[in-house]
């Protein structure tokens, strides 16, 4: 039997413990629950607040796309994955990845393959902006596009 | 009635397409969501990249280095050699960022 991820985009923030128990709470056949965090940095002082664009649909799509190929690649007992959208300022939340299995090691690279695929098709866009100007948009990188071809099989 | 309404829905030879525009692209073309008509002869993701720019100056801007510009059709990413087909929305925007 397939799970149902919980998905969620919004502005809104997020409770890791909230989190972690809407996938454990009232189960007895879980034995990990791997989560991971993304937080906004302040780039040494220098970044005031980042701003989040996404396709609003598709982007709750496209996590759905990749959360149906980690349930199908590896045995999960749950899965969620959040993403904020909207200004975030330094040491906040960004993203939240959850992963339940009976054993470690299904949860923790069913986590990290949700997030190097999170990063490279899920369609949000960065600006930062840095102390006093406009913003920028952050560039893409070829690490995380190479992060992805490890998943490849 | 009817055979009017038959007749005006096979006479149009172009389409209307929504596009969205998204980060960099719809700063630079300077809105986010347009409604157009396909020229004849736009089929694919690649020849939409290059027709754009013929639309003005903004678009010539946004999409100067096409091969760079991701695309999806009706929310589904897809490579600039796929036919735009029925495609309804089409979303132009930079390689992403999130995560």
């Amino acid at each position: 039997m397939s799970i149902t991820p919980f998905i969620r985009v919004s502005e809104e923030d997020f409770h890791l413990a909230t989190e972690s128990s809407r996938l454990t709470a009232g189960r007895v056949d879980i034995g990990a629950v791997v989560t991971f965090t993304g937080l906004c940095r302040d780039e040494g002082g220098h970044l005031s607040a980042l701003e989040l664009e996404h396709y609003p649909g598709m982007a709750e799509e496209e996590i759905g796309r990749i959360a149906k190929q980690a349930i199908e690649r590896w045995p999960l007992l749950g899965l969620t994955v959040i993403h904020r959208c909207g200004r975030i300022r330094p040491g906040e939340n960004i993203v939240l990845v959850a992963a339940a299995s009976a054993h470690r090691q299904a949860a923790f690279d069913a986590a990290s393959f949700l997030m190097d695929f999170l990063k490279t098709s899920a369609p949000f866009w960065k600006k930062e902006h840095l102390n006093g100007s406009d913003g920028a948009w952050v560039e893409a990188k070829q690490s995380d596009d190479a992060a992805t071809l490890r998943w490849k099989r | 009635m009817t055979i009017s309404a038959q007749a005006s829905s096979t006479s149009s030879t172009n389409r209307a397409v929504k596009l969205r525009y998204f980060a960099w692209v719809r700063e630079r073309i300077g809105i986010s969501e347009e409604v157009i008509e396909l020229d004849e002869g736009v089929e694919t993701v690649h020849d939409l990249l290059h027709w754009l720019p013929t639309r003005g100056e903004t678009y010539a801007e946004a999409l100067k280095q096409p091969d760079v510009i991701r695309v999806a059709l009706d929310h589904r990413h897809a490579d600039h050699a796929q036919p735009l087909a029925q495609a309804s929305e089409i979303a132009l925007f930079p390689p992403m960022t999130g995560g």
